[in-house]
């Protein structure tokens, strides 16, 4: 079974090439720190392929796991940011600022762990994960799906929102987690730094669009789009359904763990505004404009929204909502598959009679679902 | 004396009732090894239900379903397929985005986990097994099309091949050849003919005289009870049948 066709492997090293290369040379530094935020949403959107486009399971919650990667790694920032050296000032000092200010005297137990990295990388992607387990486990066995689940989802992130809002003490409330200044003594806020996390991010990103294709490539991921199309089949075909549902549920949400925790890296700090209702329906927006079928086409789909957004916030920040708003109904009313359809439906025909060589031993894709025949599968 | 664990399936006192319906009611029959069973009656008498009832998909209020030793009425779904219960459903119930070869090889019964569906092969063994059942559902040279452009005929033996490819000890199969134009409905009388080599099958149907060629024994279904049981010939002489089913 080989695992990539050639036109993934071409469109995988030019998307390569084009964030390890052409990003870089063509960006300056702070423009550059920028589109690393945005890829950062790139994890989630990809695990929005996988959960949405393929198993069919909408959440409007992934903000909560985004923020929750984003926050296990606030966490051991602001503590290396929290010595008593530097916080001599407080009256407690050694404790994050916010606690100080909220008349916390001591560490909180469930704190004490970020104080070690690795446990705070492996939280990241842990906790997260484990959230989507609870969550799935109880919704998917009981068979809740569809616009239930999509609802369900929707209030886990109105609830951890007012979870961190309302526990400012632990949390930094509204304010979020600032002043985050070093990795293990690595001063994270220079130029050099942002360079080279943006590297970091790129990379992470492109092996997690590597894995996402993996698990695509695998029986599973044609059990997840045939879940989507006859549950009941799948069912009656011997397979629990649930545990798949709940398999790529925590798929999606370490990949959003692992985006947040590179968020926090580059941009500095982190909020509930990446937590909330309204990050999660973005989120999801961006992956219907790039084209929730195609791992590649999400990525481009965020940027490109991200981008116009920065653009037009700048020149017209009042009218960026009506924008965002209008692009989701034309892309939902226009081209549902998104910016990915419109490359399958006018520029792969072409890209096939040009080299013809790419498309050597790979039968048409279809509109909805990129997938190499089995017969180049078993080549 | 037989007991209930000498047949293949024994459905004992079956009931279920919805907001006090009694879609099923007390219902018992018992079916042998190797044994074709055809379900008849009018609309509404609960055939698909009990198919439901046998497979999991709905939950029953009373009664036991005993399948080779196994309770089926406490059993989840899944659990149900891989003691050996194929069901097929009215409506061609395959996976249009995938290919033909993809619909079967996802019915095939092995790497059914979660982590055995990750790590899945498709070795020769997969390849050749598939293939043969392709052969065998007339679908041969459709492997790599995608299922969506099947004809309905078509489909209906995709579905039958999804479900022969676990080799079922049961196979129920609920109005197989509804739908179909004349010659698909011989070619999967053919088929049908085949695949209930050394399996028992529960088929609903309609249509006599497929029901005729191809049943060992009829169960008249009226209001969720046994309205009559026995031959086709025996079946069609009785008066109670006549006049609620064959009658119009």
């Amino acid at each position: 079974m080989t695992f990539l066709t050639r036109k993934d492997m071409l469109w995988f090293v030019v998307l390569a090439l084009v964030l390890l290369i052409v990003f870089p040379l063509g960006l300056e530094t702070f423009r550059l720190n920028l589109f690393g935020k945005y890829l950062t949403y790139g994890f989630v959107v990809l695990g929005l392929v996988l959960c949405w486009g393929d198993a069919g399971i909408l959440s409007l919650g992934q903000g909560v796991f985004f923020g929750l990667g984003g926050y296990c790694m606030a966490m051991f920032l602001k503590l290396e940011a929290s010595t008593p050296a530097a916080t001599k000032i407080q009256s407690t000092p050694g404790i994050p600022d916010f606690m100080d200010w909220n008349q916390l005297t001591a560490l909180p137990a469930f704190w004490q762990p970020f104080h070690s990295l690795a446990f705070s990388l492996v939280a990241v992607v842990a906790v997260p994960t484990l959230l989507a387990f609870g969550i799935g486990l109880a919704m998917f066995t009981r068979r809740v799906g569809g616009t239930y689940f999509a609802i369900i989802t929707q209030a886990f992130a109105a609830i951890l929102t007012i979870l961190i809002i309302g526990q400012q003490g632990y949390t930094g409330g509204v304010n979020g987690m600032t002043d985050l200044r070093t990795l293990l003594g690595w001063d994270i806020r220079t130029d050099h730094a942002k360079m080279i996390l943006y590297f970091v991010n790129a990379v992470l990103l492109l092996g997690a669009a590597l894995l996402s294709h993996v698990v695509r490539r695998s029986k599973l991921g044609r059990i997840l789009v045939a879940m989507r199309d006859k549950e009941d089949r799948v069912r009656f075909s011997g397979y629990n359904v649930a545990h798949f549902k709940i398999f790529v549920f925590c798929f999606a949400a370490a990949l959003a763990g692992v985006g947040g925790a590179m968020f926090t890296l580059q941009v500095g700090f982190m909020s509930p505004s990446f937590v909330g209702i309204v990050p999660s329906i973005e989120l999801v927006i961006y992956c219907a404009v790039g084209g929730r079928t195609s791992l590649l086409g999400v990525i481009y789909g965020t940027v490109l929204v991200c981008a116009a957004r920065a653009a037009f916030s700048e020149a017209m920040p009042q009218l960026w909502l009506f924008a965002m708003g209008s692009l989701f109904i034309l892309v939902v009313v226009a081209f549902p598959t998104g910016l990915a359809g419109v490359y399958r439906t006018y520029l792969d025909p072409r890209l096939d009679r040009l080299l013809p060589w790419l498309g050597r031993g790979r039968a048409p894709t279809t509109a909805t679902v990129e997938r190499p025949m089995h017969a180049a599968a078993m080549e | 004396m037989q007991t209930s664990t000498d047949y293949l399936l024994a459905v004992e006192g079956l009931t279920v009732s919805f907001d006090g319906f009694r879609a099923v009611d007390d219902l018992s029959f018992y079916l042998d090894r190797n044994e074709i069973r055809v379900i008849i009656g009018p609309n509404g008498a609960g055939k698909t239900t009990v198919l439901d009832l046998i497979c999991g998909r709905t939950r029953a209020t009373a009664g036991s379903v005993n399948f080779k030793g196994h309770e089926l009425t406490k059993m989840r779904e899944h659990e149900i397929v891989r003691a050996g219960v194929g069901r097929k459903f009215q409506t061609p119930s395959i996976y249009e985005d995938l290919t033909v070869f993809e619909n079967l090889e996802i019915s095939y019964p092995r790497g059914r986990s979660v982590f055995g569906a990750l790590g899945f092969k498709r070795d020769a063994a997969v390849r050749e097994r598939v293939e043969q059942i392709a052969r065998d559902i007339f679908l041969a040279d459709h492997l790599d099309q995608l299922a969506e452009y099947l004809s309905h005929g078509q489909k209906q033996w995709l579905e039958i091949g999804m479900l022969l490819i676990q080799d079922p000890a049961l196979l129920m199969l609920d109005e197989p050849v509804a739908g179909m134009s004349v010659s698909e409905r011989k070619k999967t009388a053919e088929l049908l003919h085949r695949v209930i080599q050394d399996r028992s099958v529960l088929v609903i149907e309609h249509d006599m005289g497929f029901v005729e060629e191809i049943a060992h024994k009829v169960t008249v279904l009226y209001q969720g009870r046994v309205l009559s049981e026995g031959s086709v010939a025996r079946v069609k002489a009785d008066p109670k049948v006549v006049e609620v089913y064959l009658g119009h």
